[in-house]
C-alpha cells in the first residue's frame, strides 16, 4: 500500500497475545486513518454499554496516512477508547513525534484490549513486539517514565505514558507521548491505567511510500508557504502562540470567568500570550514536520529552582486561570508541569476546580469537605488539589471524578460547565453562538476542536458570533472537515490557513486514491455520523445534545456579548435537519444509505 | 564563490522537517532514519541542533579511504562518495569527528550529505531558516550586523 503502512498491530494483555492484521483497503478508503479508522474499529468491535474500565474495552492509537510524511503538520495520532469520563466515544488528539514512528515501525494502528496482571510496557522495535514488566515505572512521572523506558529499551525510542492520574483512574487522565505532548481530554489515561498498561514504547527504522513522490512535494510546497504567509499560522500561532487568545477573546467578552459567571477577566493581560513571551518563553517548538511551531518552551523560578517546560497553552492558561479567578502566569504554568507529569488534563482539572469554587462562594461546599478554604483566585489552592487529584486524595478523590459528578454529588448539577459530562474549553457561547451549538453536539462532550467554529466567528471574523442564523451550516462544515483533518494525521491548527483542497492532492498523491473534495468531505461526514451512531448506542441522544442552564438561562451580565444567552433550541432542530436527523438526533435510514452506514 | 550550509540552532524548533525532506530525496520513502541530516533534541534543556556534513576542508574522510572513493565536487564543494569505488570499509564513518557520515544498513554502505548538487532540500523546506544556504561571508556580515546593533544599542545607553 501507499500512504498507509497496511498493517494493524493487535495486543491482548489478558492472554499477551500479539498479532498483526492486514488493513483493509476498503475500510482506509472510506474512514481514511487515526480517529476514523480507530473510531469504525472501536464502533465495530466493542460490545453495547461496556463500562469504560471493563477489560473489554480497547484502547487504539491510530496515525494517520500522512503522519509521519513531510505534509504540513502531519504529527499526529488519535487515542480512541470509550470514555470513562462521558461515557461517549473518546478521541483525543496528540503531536509530537511518536505518532509517525508508530508509522515508520510498520503500522498504522495499534488495538490495545484485555488487562494485564501486573503493570506492564509494550516496546515495539520495528516488527519485534514485546510486553515488558513496568514495575520499576509505576507509580513514576511521565518525564521518568519516559527516561526509564529509553533506558531500558533503545535511546531513540518514542513513549506514550501514563503517570499517577491515569493509575489512579482519575476520569480525566491523559496520555503523554514525547515528555511533553498530550491527547488529553476524555480520559484514555485512565482506561490505559485500567488496563495496567504504564507506557508504549517504539522505534520504527522503516519508511513511508508515497504514490506520486513528485505531486506530493509539490503539494507540501505550496502548503508551506500558505502556512507561512498566514496571518495566524504564519504570524500569530508562532509568535505568541496559542495564548495569543487570552487577549483576543477576552476582549469579545467570552473568556469564561470564575465558573462562566463572567466573561471578562481582570487579569486577563497578567495571563496573555504578550505576557508569556515576555516572561517565560525560552523558544518555540515544533511537532513533527511542523512549519507553525506553536509549542512554548517555558521556563519559570519556582520555590528557588529553575524549570523548564512546555506550555501552557491557550486552553490551559484559561482553565487554571481565569476560570478559576487566577492572574498568577508562573503558578499556572507551574500546574501545568504538574498536569504533564501527573498525566492529566489541565481543562478539566481547572474547570472542576472552578465549580468547586463556586459551591465553595455558594456555601454547599465547607472546609470540612474540602479541607481548606477554596476562594475563587486561590492559586495555592488549586496547587493543592493539582496533586490531590492526580493523587485521589482526600477531597481530590471527589474532583478525581469531574465536575459533572462532582456537582450532582453535592445537589447543584447546574453548576457543572460541561456536556455529556465533560467540561467546556475557554469561549463563552452566550457570546459566539456557533461554539454553543459545537459544545452540545461534539461527540465527545464539551469540547472545542470538533468544530472550531470561533475560527470563523471571532479569529477571522467572517460571521457575527452573536448570531445563531447560519451556523447549524457552518458547525457541520467545520465538523466534518475536522474529521478528515484528524483522520489524515494533520494538526487541526493548519486549517487557518488550509482548506480541503489544500489536503486533497496531499492525500491522493499519498494513498493513489482518487478521492475528490466531495468524497473526502463525505469520509468526514460519514466518521461524524458513525461516532453519533455509537454514542446513540451508548444510550445518549437528544437530551444529551445540550448546554450548561446557565448558558441557556442566565444572560451574559457584561461587555460586548452582554445580554446574551445560548439560543441552542433552534439551532438545534436546524443542524438536525441539516445531518439529514430526525428529532431525536438519529441519522434517518436515508442517510445512513447515502453514507454506507446502513 | 561557493556557499557553505548554514545552521543556526537558535532558530530550529525541533520539526525535523529536514531529516523528512533529505530521505525522500534520498530514499523516494519518509524516513528520518535514513536522512543525511539529524536534528539533536536535548530533552531536559527542549533545545535543538541539527547536524549535518560541514564539506571540510580538508577532510579526514577522504584522507583515510583507501580506494579514493571521496573527493570534492568542483561546483558546490560538497564532499561526495562515489559508489563505484567504495568498497564498504566504513573507515570514513570512523574517522569523522562529527559523526556526519552514518551506515544506515540500506544499500549504499555509507551514506552522507552531498548538498543536493548544490540545491539542498533541507534548506528549502526548513521554516525557520536555521538552515541556509549562504556564500560564507554572507552570514559572517549578517551575523556581524546582529551583534553591532547590539553592541550600539547598548553603548548609547551606557554613561562613561
Amino acid at each position: 500500500m501507499y500512504g498507509w503502512m497496511g498493517t494493524i498491530l493487535r495486543v491482548n494483555l489478558s492472554t499477551g497475545a500479539i498479532t498483526k492484521e492486514k488493513l483493509d483497503e476498503n475500510l482506509a478508503r472510506d474512514y481514511i486513518g487515526a480517529r476514523g479508522l480507530a473510531s469504525k474499529t472501536l464502533y465495530d468491535e466493542l460490545p453495547p454499554r461496556t463500562d469504560p474500565f471493563d477489560p473489554a474495552n480497547l484502547l487504539i492509537f491510530a496515525a494517520g496516512p500522512l503522519t509521519g510524511t513531510a505534509a504540513t503538520s502531519a504529527s499526529r495520532y488519535n487515542v480512541v477508547t470509550k470514555s470513562p469520563l462521558t461515557g461517549a466515544i473518546a478521541a483525543s488528539n496528540s503531536g509530537g513525534y511518536l505518532p509517525a514512528e508508530i508509522r515508520y515501525a510498520g503500522y498504522d494502528m495499534i488495538i490495545v484490549e484485555g488487562r494485564s496482571e501486573e503493570p506492564v510496557y509494550l516496546w515495539i522495535k520495528d516488527d519485534q513486539v514485546e510486553i515488558r514488566s513496568a514495575k520499576a515505572m509505576w507509580g513514576k512521572g511521565t518525564r521518568e517514565t519516559d527516561a526509564l523506558i529509553r533506558d531500558e529499551t533503545d535511546d531513540e525510542a518514542k513513549i506514550i505514558s501514563i503517570g499517577i492520574a491515569g493509575e489512579k483512574l482519575v476520569r480525566f487522565a491523559g496520555v503523554i507521548n514525547d515528555r511533553e505532548r498530550a491527547a488529553g481530554r476524555s480520559g484514555v489515561g485512565a482506561v490505559m491505567g485500567s488496563k495496567n498498561l504504564k507506557a508504549v514504547a517504539v522505534r520504527g527504522t522503516g519508511g513511508i511510500k508515497i504514490k506520486d513522490g513528485a505531486a506530493f512535494r509539490e503539494a507540501v510546497l505550496r502548503n508551506l508557504a500558505k502556512i507561512k504567509s498566514g496571518p495566524v499560522t504564519g504570524e500569530g500561532l508562532p509568535t505568541y502562540g496559542t495564548a495569543i487568545l487570552v487577549n483576543v477573546i477576552n476582549s469579545h467578552g467570552i473568556l469564561p470567568t470564575n465558573n462562566f459567571q463572567l466573561g471578562e477577566f481582570a487579569g486577563a493581560e497578567a495571563i496573555s500570550g504578550e505576557t508569556l513571551t515576555r516572561d517565560l518563553l525560552v523558544r518555540n517548538r515544533g511537532c513533527l514536520a511542523c512549519p507553525i511551531g506553536c509549542g512554548r518552551v517555558t521556563e519559570i523560578n519556582w520555590e528557588g529552582n529553575r524549570e523548564r517546560g512546555e506550555g501552557p497553552e491557550y486552553e490551559s492558561i484559561w482553565a487554571l486561570g481565569a476560570a478559576c479567578g487566577i492572574s498568577d502566569l508562573e503558578l499556572i504554568t507551574k500546574v501545568n508541569f504538574l498536569c504533564n507529569e501527573y498525566g492529566m488534563d489541565p481543562i478539566t482539572l481547572g474547570a472542576t476546580v472552578a465549580c468547586a469554587m463556586e459551591l465553595f462562594a455558594e456555601g454547599v461546599l465547607t472546609v470540612e469537605e474540602t479541607g481548606m478554604p477554596l476562594h475563587f483566585g486561590d492559586g495555592q489552592g488549586l496547587l493543592e488539589l493539582t496533586r490531590k487529584t492526580a493523587m485521589r486524595e482526600g477531597f481530590g478523590d471527589v474532583l478525581a471524578e469531574g465536575s459533572a459528578r462532582l456537582a450532582e454529588k453535592y445537589g447543584r448539577p447546574e453548576l457543572s460547565m460541561s456536556s455529556k459530562k465533560q467540561e467546556y474549553p475557554a469561549y463563552d457561547p452566550r457570546g459566539s453562538q456557533g461554539i454553543g451549538l459545537g459544545y452540545a453536539t461534539s461527540n465527545r462532550g464539551g469540547c472545542h476542536v470538533r468544530g472550531y467554529t470561533i475560527g470563523a466567528e471571532i479569529v477571522a471574523a467572517a460571521v457575527d458570533p452573536l448570531t445563531s442564523a447560519g451556523k447549524a451550516k457552518l458547525l457541520i462544515d467545520v465538523q466534518d472537515f475536522t474529521c478528515v483533518v484528524d483522520s489524515v494525521g494533520m494538526c487541526l491548527f493548519t486549517t487557518f490557513s488550509l482548506g480541503v483542497d489544500d489536503v486533497l492532492p496531499l492525500l491522493n498523491a499519498a494513498t493513489g486514491v482518487d478521492y475528490t473534495t466531495e468524497s473526502l468531505l463525505q469520509a468526514g461526514e460519514r466518521i461524524w455520523n458513525l461516532e453519533r451512531l455509537f454514542n446513540l448506542r451508548e444510550g445518549l441522544g437528544r437530551e444529551d445534545d445540550s448546554l450548561a442552564p446557565r448558558l441557556l438561562q442566565e444572560p451574559l451580565p457584561a461587555g460586548p456579548a452582554k445580554g446574551n444567552v445560548v439560543e441552542l433550541e433552534s439551532m438545534l432542530n436546524e443542524y438536525y435537519q441539516l445531518r439529514g436527523w430526525d428529532n431525536e438526533g438519529r441519522p434517518t435510514g436515508e442517510k445512513l444509505q447515502a453514507l454506507g452506514l446502513g | 564563490m561557493s556557499r557553505t550550509l548554514v545552521i543556526d540552532p537558535k532558530l530550529c524548533t525541533g520539526c525535523r522537517l529536514c531529516e523528512l525532506v533529505c530521505s525522500f530525496k534520498k530514499t523516494e520513502t519518509y524516513n528520518p532514519a535514513r536522512a543525511r541530516i539529524r536534528t539533536i533534541v536535548m530533552e531536559d534543556e527542549i533545545a535543538f541542533v541539527p547536524m549535518t556534513c560541514w564539506q571540510c576542508e580538508e577532510p579526514v574522510c577522504q584522507e583515510v579511504c583507501p580506494t579514493g572513493a571521496i573527493g570534492r565536487d568542483a561546483a558546490t564543494d560538497a564532499v561526495l562518495i562515489s559508489l563505484e569505488r567504495c568498497i564498504g570499509c566504513k573507515m570514513c564513518m570512523m574517522v569523522c569527528p562529527f559523526g556526519n557520515i552514518q551506515s544506515n544498513g540500506a544499500k549504499e554502505p555509507v551514506v552522507k550529505c552531498d548538498l543536493c548538487g548544490g540545491e539542498p532540500e533541507c534548506v528549502l523546506f526548513c521554516p525557520t531558516k536555521a538552515l541556509q544556504y549562504l556564500p560564507a561571508d554572507k552570514f559572517t556580515l549578517a551575523r556581524k550586523k546582529r551583534i553591532a546593533e547590539k553592541f550600539r544599542s547598548i553603548l548609547e545607553e551606557v554613561e562613561w
